[in-house]
């Protein structure tokens, strides 16, 4: 039972990541690309009817985190309160950013919401790869002290950052070099999808230059993937024993490259959906891949006398579980239902949306 | 230790406290606005699908602000309240997920499709989507009061040895005698907010003399709905909650009362004083006797326990603060009956739209409804003090053990900054839609 809302929450990660990324992604692209107002208003249209329900599978994910597995709920928010209160302010600004831009027709009251958009979705999509990276670092559980626990077992609580800035160090912090790597992951993976969800929902353009950018990029994003594979060995000495174990898992990492090189393609795809697909395939190949890796621990402790937290010792009792489980599909299909809906209706191009006219 | 408590307290009290002003209007509205849309379909008058479309504007505002303070509230059980989350996550957890998977998604997938549909959908699809978005927002209602009543009234669970409440009855949850007295008289509280905004909103149009044939109907409909949620927030859905508190929470009930003492034949009905906590006792009151014991239990003699017979580390942890509270909701809600039934009498004599004190009281009342709404929850949130689950696990053992008061106060101050930012530019923009006002759309 354990096992099944561990793949049901990661599967609802995956999706924000998949779904949310490309809202973070169309804001870096709004922030550094889009010049003229019909550009901007391209990006805003093709996130517009969205942005609000893709959020919404963060806050589902976050509830089934808290119900299944309310150890790890009490103790990853706890431990890393002062980044997850951030990301909340930053979520507040991006969203008012683009929900208000549009009620005042002035220049100076559309530069601040377009900046506060931007900025936002360019640091949200840095602070999730650090989240990232934070999770597979793992933490010092128990804030353990010269061999000694100061804490419960399964508390810790990080700064932002250490002076080192190692994630070696005895006192860890949110941000080290590993975590900014995987922090910069984030972002460049992000404006590409965010890039190829604009060349897939608009007719901006925008879009020939978006191509040439996602190309590029596409090359950072592989020089960045190979650099975290040489220095993953710092923080995990054997990041593939689970993939030597069970062989099937390498799907992940397949997934993950499929996305990848099938992007250098980007400027012969005829339909203009197929980059999104790579993208998301990465994205979805990434995120599945780290997490196998140091499977069945969902926070690895970093000292020798508490031990990680696991899929296992942190879940809920089995009856709530169970119970979860009739409450949960019924849930599950309607959502689906919805999704269809909502993607049938603002289907295609959506450059005459109107979103954000007042 | 202290201040960790205290700081964690405030930040929850400030951002649920800010949070809960979009939601109160955004239940109510979404019923008025079904009502406007429903209402064109049937007869087919345009004036109705713009009264739709101007308070949507609204809504979407509203609902915005809504979301984005909400979701701080679902993180801060865990960055704040860590230990009672990781005690009771297998429980509220349940009720809490479930309001993202039923509510969240329903209402956000189709406030788009309401929102930016109309053209898409036609008018038929569009109402539908209009009640789906009513729908979400009342089912969110339903499971946030339904996690809050376990908490008031735990049912459905066992205490394991290490101190974990674990489920072992769904369907308690929502059996709970807390949950559908709470839930009526939480709605109705909503719909008054709705009726005092839509109707106040209406009577500065008609004073204003400005979009009149707008003005009338927002009037109309807002003193309509106005009457019957204010007279069924009191009777009897107000009267089943309070029944509730006398019952599982006495402690409570004499706290909120202001009944230091339990009286011989029957207790008095506090209107005014002030609770003298160093001399257990209420200064310059003003009382009627032996009325609480009737409403209470419809007999003028009964007894009603006092403060005195209760351990005072049981005591709710601010008993003035939850005796204004309670007060300030039961005084505000009895104008609420008197106005709304004066101006529905003026309706049916025809002479509602000249009546200008009526105008005058209607506009000056619409921020009042807000402050009923925020006393009574705050009634039945320091009710339940100094207790996290009533009676089972204290406030002051479920915070966080490794934030420190540092840290919170950190971010209550910037959550204070925020919110700051976030209600002016409401208000700025609100006022720039309502100063436009609703347009007849030319066809």
């Amino acid at each position: 039972m354990e096992l099944f809302w561990y793949i049901v929450l990661m599967t609802m990660l995956a999706v924000y990541l998949i779904l949310d990324g490309y809202d973070f992604g169309a804001g870096i692209i709004h922030l550094f690309m889009a010049k003229t107002e019909a550009q901007k208003k391209a990006i805003t249209n093709a996130i517009g009817p969205f942005w609000d329900a893709n959020e919404v599978w963060l806050i589902a994910a976050g509830g089934v985190l808290f119900f299944a597995f309310p150890t790890l709920y009490a103790s990853s928010f706890s431990g890393f309160y002062l980044p997850l209160i951030m990301i909340l302010w930053l979520l507040i600004f991006r969203a008012i950013g683009l929900e208000l831009r549009g009620q005042v027709h002035n220049k100076m009251w559309e530069i601040i919401w377009d900046k506060a958009f931007g900025i936002a979705s360019l640091l949200l999509a840095l602070f999730f790869g650090v989240a990232l990276g934070n999770v597979v670092r793992g933490v010092n559980l128990g804030n353990v002290v010269n061999g000694v626990s100061t804490q419960e077992a399964h508390y810790f609580f990080l700064p932002l950052w250490n002076p080192t800035f190692s994630p070696q160090a005895e006192e860890l912090g949110i941000i080290d070099w590993f975590t900014l790597l995987l922090g910069i992951v984030g972002v460049v993976a992000l404006t590409i999808h965010g890039a190829n969800w604009i060349i897939f929902k608009t007719n901006s353009d925008l879009n020939e230059k978006l191509k040439r950018t996602v190309f590029n990029l596409n090359f950072v994003l592989l020089g960045l993937v190979i650099i975290s594979l040489l220095v993953w060995h710092f923080i995990e000495p054997n990041p593939f024993a689970n993939f030597i174990d069970y062989p099937w898992l390498w799907v992940f990492p397949l997934i993950t490259l499929t996305g990848l090189f099938g992007l250098f393609k980007i400027r012969s795809f005829k339909n203009d959906g197929k980059g999104f697909v790579f993208s998301s395939l990465f994205l979805f190949g990434g995120l599945t891949s780290t997490v196998s890796s140091i499977f069945p621990k969902v926070l690895p402790s970093t000292n020798f006398v508490n031990p990680s937290l696991t899929l296992y010792n942190v879940a809920a009792d089995e009856y709530g579980l169970s119970v979860g489980l009739s409450w949960f599909i019924v849930a599950l299909f309607l959502v689906i239902v919805y999704m269809i809906i909502q993607y049938r209706v603002f289907k295609g191009k959506m450059d005459d949306v109107g979103y954000g006219d007042h | 230790m202290e201040d960790m408590l205290f700081y964690d307290r405030m930040q929850f009290a400030f951002t649920i406290t800010f949070h809960y002003l979009f939601p109160q209007l955004t239940m109510g509205l979404s019923l008025i606005i079904v009502y406007f849309k429903g209402k064109y379909l049937v007869t087919k008058v345009e004036k109705y699908n713009d009264a739709a479309k101007f308070w949507m504007k609204i809504f979407a505002l509203n609902f915005a602000m809504g979301v984005v303070t909400g979701i701080p509230m679902e993180f801060q059980f865990g960055t704040n309240w860590a230990k009672f989350s990781e005690l009771t996550g297998g429980i509220i957890g349940q009720t809490l997920a479930m309001e993202g998977m039923f509510s969240f998604f329903l209402e956000s997938s189709f406030l788009g499709l309401f929102l930016f549909g109309e053209k898409l959908l036609g008018h038929k699809l569009h109402f539908v989507t209009g009640f789906l978005v009513f729908l979400g927002s009342w089912a969110s209602g339903f499971l946030i009061i339904a996690t809050h009543s376990w908490m008031q009234h735990p049912v459905g669970y066992e205490i394991l040895e290490n101190g974990k409440f674990v489920l072992n009855n769904f369907s308690a949850l929502f059996s709970n005698p807390w949950l559908v007295p709470s839930y009526l008289h939480n709605q109705l509280a909503s719909v008054i907010t709705a009726s005092f905004v839509v109707a106040g909103i209406g009577a500065f149009y008609l004073l204003n003399k400005k979009h009149s044939e707008f003005g009338k109907l927002f009037v109309k409909t807002g003193v309509v709905f106005g009457l019957i949620s204010s007279v069924l927030v009191a009777f009897p859905t107000g009267d089943w909650t309070a029944k509730n508190v006398v019952k599982y929470q006495p402690v409570t009930f004499a706290a909120m009362e202001g009944i230091f003492e339990t009286e011989e034949g029957g207790s008095e009905i506090v209107l005014i004083g002030q609770p003298n906590m160093l001399e257990k006792k209420l200064d310059n009151k003003v009382a009627v006797p032996n009325i609480l014991s009737f409403l209470t239990y419809q007999k003028f003699d009964a007894e009603i326990k006092g403060l005195n017979e209760f351990d005072e580390k049981d005591y709710p942890t601010n008993v003035p603060g939850l005796y204004y509270a309670y007060h300030i909701m039961v005084g505000l809600g009895t104008i609420f009956i008197g106005l709304m039934f004066i101006a529905n009498i003026q309706l049916y004599r025809k002479k509602l739209y000249k009546t200008k004190w009526v105008l005058w009281s209607l506009l000056f009342l619409l921020p009042f409804p807000y402050i009923a709404n925020t006393t009574g929850w705050y009634t039945s949130e320091l009710g339940r003090q100094p207790w996290l689950v009533y009676n089972l696990l204290r406030t002051a053992d479920g915070a966080s053990p490794t934030v420190s008061a540092g840290n919170t106060l950190f971010t209550l101050l910037g959550f204070i900054g925020l919110y700051l930012l976030l209600g002016l530019l409401f208000l700025m923009l609100v006022g720039k839609i309502i100063n436009k006002g609703p347009q007849f759309v030319k066809h």
